[in-house]
């Protein structure tokens, strides 16, 4: 035994001499690359954000006068607002490896609790509305308690519970819309996320005259799209409890050794993710100006396209909410810069297909640099 | 079986332990993992923990960090009984452990690393109101800590683990261990993974943490690594301690020997291995 040691040790310098040759070769030629993949390493989102000016300035030329027009952006803007906020949540899910394949259909049962509560009962705003919310909430939470719980795959949890909150959404609704008219006489509360404003007013407001704010119309939707977007960045980025969402995606056995509780971490994030599910089934009543059970039917693998062309890694513990947003807008733009050159819609469909792969090939290779 | 101490060791009384564990018992179903096993750790040293392959040792070890809570029998620290259900609770007692696989977040940072599960917050409304993170303190604590252990090489606190080598990894999870060990520190198989640079730093960051006045318990099965760092060895066979031998008095295949039973044990009041047994031939054949 003790010769074996000896024996191994010798074979170690060996083989530490020769990795340590090639090593050293391999630098030299690669070092550019490695450089880069190193700064993208370090910096993930700067990747879509890339994408996301090249692509502008390739609309710009493509279509020129028509994509750069601050109403056309406005628009791409508008349009965005809900497949982000569902991004953020599924962001949060996919930190720590998991997927939520029920975020569209929390919002629209959120939505129809909300909207249905407030209109076809004839229940005040100020209990339907905590009660939707509070329904998107149980919705995630109901989520985590089965991933930690039942120690099921997240995958298949929410492919079970997405069928159910489907069939929940239908009794609930019994398949009935909700008019603009009867939404705006019992809780226009509900549609005030789709209201828009001037940009250009909000200057006039502090006095100043801004010329380049013409032309963006805004809706407030989008305006808590940001204020979520912010308040989501500094929860992971700058309190312990983000820090243990990306530790638990990342070494779920490393972070329990270090003391975490990764069942309640699993659990709070379902949860909040069904709770900003429940957001944007707000924001969705005020675009579509009432509720329909039908409504944001692609809104699931919407939200996983956001996330994965944001760069946040399918594997956890990589990625951010900035990144998501960047993502969201980067499919807004090639849908918009696309239609607006007169291309098929197939083409837009083609081009973000695209656009995923080559994220996950870019996100494969950043983080093959773990030596 | 269990009082067995070698004389030629310097006694001590019973202030003297800081760790100890009495008759522990461990089943798995049907095997048995633990069985009445013993072990002591006496303040300012290592203790290396070696035996064969399923012997029981990181159930042992497991055992007294509250990864795993042991059947029957009692954990003593500073001779005061302590029940362990988690590694939180072990890590609040101030035994602080490197796994074998190290446990460390490969996205996150050094710091982040360092603190992960104990983070520190802003004082102050913004720590308490909004849970802010106090980064800088963090990171300069980290700093501080890694410099300590002359970890100097790495530059940037705010660097992935997953860039650093394996020795440098190690580096942090000996550091994080040494850092917020107030008692005890436990490294199951720090070198197994290491080329011999890596190691050598390693088990020069032991050598350092113990002038710093902290007992450390050493997993491995390398025995040159053992020789050289270990004040005593404990040696575990089929689920308990056997012997505890001074590394000074013993040859490496004299411990092998004894940790694989081709060799008797030392009795109590052995100076050496020659007068007390005979080397039998499977000793021979360990040579
Ligand atoms: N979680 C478990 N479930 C079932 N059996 C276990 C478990 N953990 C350990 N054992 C058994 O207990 C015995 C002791 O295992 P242990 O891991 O403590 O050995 P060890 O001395 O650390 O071995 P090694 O040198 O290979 O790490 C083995 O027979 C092992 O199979
Ligand atoms: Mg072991």
């Amino acid at each position: 035994m003790s010769d074996d040691a000896a024996g191994s040790a010798t074979a170690e310098t060996g083989l530490k001499g020769a990795a340590g040759d090639v090593a050293s070769f391999e630098e030299d030629r690669k070092g550019i690359v490695r450089t880069i993949q190193g700064i993208l390493h370090e910096y993930p989102t700067l990747i879509p954000l890339i994408v996301l000016v090249v692509g502008t300035v390739i609309f710009a030329i493509a279509a020129p006068g028509k994509f750069l027009s601050p109403l056309n952006l406005s628009v791409v803007l508008q349009q965005v607002t809900i497949v982000a906020i569902l991004g953020m949540a599924q962001t949060l899910v996919i930190l720590t490896a998991g997927i939520d394949l029920s975020v569209g259909l929390i919002m629209i049962l959120a939505s129809v609790v909300m909207g249905r509560t407030a209109v076809a009962y004839g229940v005040p705003v100020w209990i339907a509305f905590p009660l939707g919310l509070l329904a998107g909430l149980a919705c995630g939470f109901l989520n985590g308690l089965l991933v930690t719980a039942l120690r099921l795959p997240p995958f298949i949890v929410t492919l079970g519970t997405w069928s159910i909150f489907g069939a929940l959404n239908t009794f609930y609704s019994n398949s009935e819309t909700i008019r603009s008219q009867d939404m705006e006489a019992a809780a226009p509360f509900l549609l005030w996320l789709g209201k828009l404003f001037k940009l250009y007013d909000i200057g006039v407001f502090f006095g100043l005259d801004l010329p380049w704010l013409r032309g963006w119309v805004v809706t407030y939707g989008s305006v808590l799209m940001i204020v979520l977007a912010i308040v989501l960045s500094y929860i992971l980025g700058r309190t312990a409890f983000g820090r243990h969402v990306y530790a638990t995606g990342d070494d779920p056995d490393a972070a329990r050794l270090s003391g975490i509780n990764t069942n309640r971490v699993l659990l709070a994030v379902y949860a909040l993710a069904g709770l900003i599910c429940a957001i944007a089934a707000w924001v969705l009543i005020g675009r579509i100006g009432g509720v329909s059970p039908q409504a944001g039917q692609t809104a699931n693998l919407d939200s996983i396209t956001a996330v994965v062309i944001g760069g946040t890694s399918l594997f956890g513990g990589r990625g951010s909410i900035i990144g998501t947003l960047f993502g969201a807008l980067i499919v807004g733009v090639f849908r918009n810069g696309l239609a607006l050159s007169g291309l098929a819609l197939l083409w837009q469909d083609f081009a973000v297909g695209v656009l995923i792969i080559v994220a996950v090939t870019i996100d494969q290779w950043i983080r093959k640099i773990s030596a | 079986m269990s009082e067995l101490t070698n004389m030629s060791l310097p006694t001590g009384n019973a202030g003297d332990i800081v760790l100890e564990g009495r008759g522990l018992n461990k089943r798995y179903g049907r095997v048995v993992a633990l069985d009445n096993a013993d072990f002591n750790l006496r303040r300012n040293e290592i203790l290396a923990v070696i035996g064969d392959n399923g012997a029981g040792k990181s159930t042992l070890i497991k055992a007294l960090c509250g990864a795993v809570i042991p059947d029957s029998g009692e954990i003593r620290l500073d001779g005061q009984p302590v029940h362990f259900k988690s590694p939180m609770d072990a890590r609040n007692a101030g035994i602080e452990t490197v796994y074998q696989n190290l446990a460390l977040s490969p996205a996150l940072s050094i710091a982040d690393n360092m603190f992960l599960g104990r983070e520190l917050r802003k004082p102050g409304w913004t720590g308490a109101l909004f849970r802010r993170l106090d980064r800088t303190r963090m990171a300069k604590i980290a700093r501080d800590k890694l410099s300590e252990l002359g970890l100097l090489t790495i530059q940037n606190i705010n660097q992935s683990v997953e860039t650093l080598s394996g020795g440098q990894r190690q580096g942090v999870a000996v550091a994080r261990a040494a850092a917020f060990g107030s008692r005890v520190v436990i490294m199951d198989e720090p070198t197994a993974a290491l080329g011999v640079k890596e190691s050598r730093r390693v088990l020069e960051l032991m050598l350092d943490v113990k002038k710093r006045g902290l007992p450390i318990v050493l997993i491995s099965h390398n025995m040159p690594h053992v020789f050289e760092v270990a004040d005593r060895i404990h040696i575990h066979r089929l689920g308990k301690r056997i012997a505890i031998i001074n590394p000074k008095e013993f040859s490496m295949s004299d411990a092998v020997a004894i940790m694989t039973g081709a060799m008797k044990p030392p009795v109590e009041g052995a100076t050496g291995p020659t007068q007390h047994y005979q080397v039998g031939e499977e000793a021979s054949q360990v040579q």
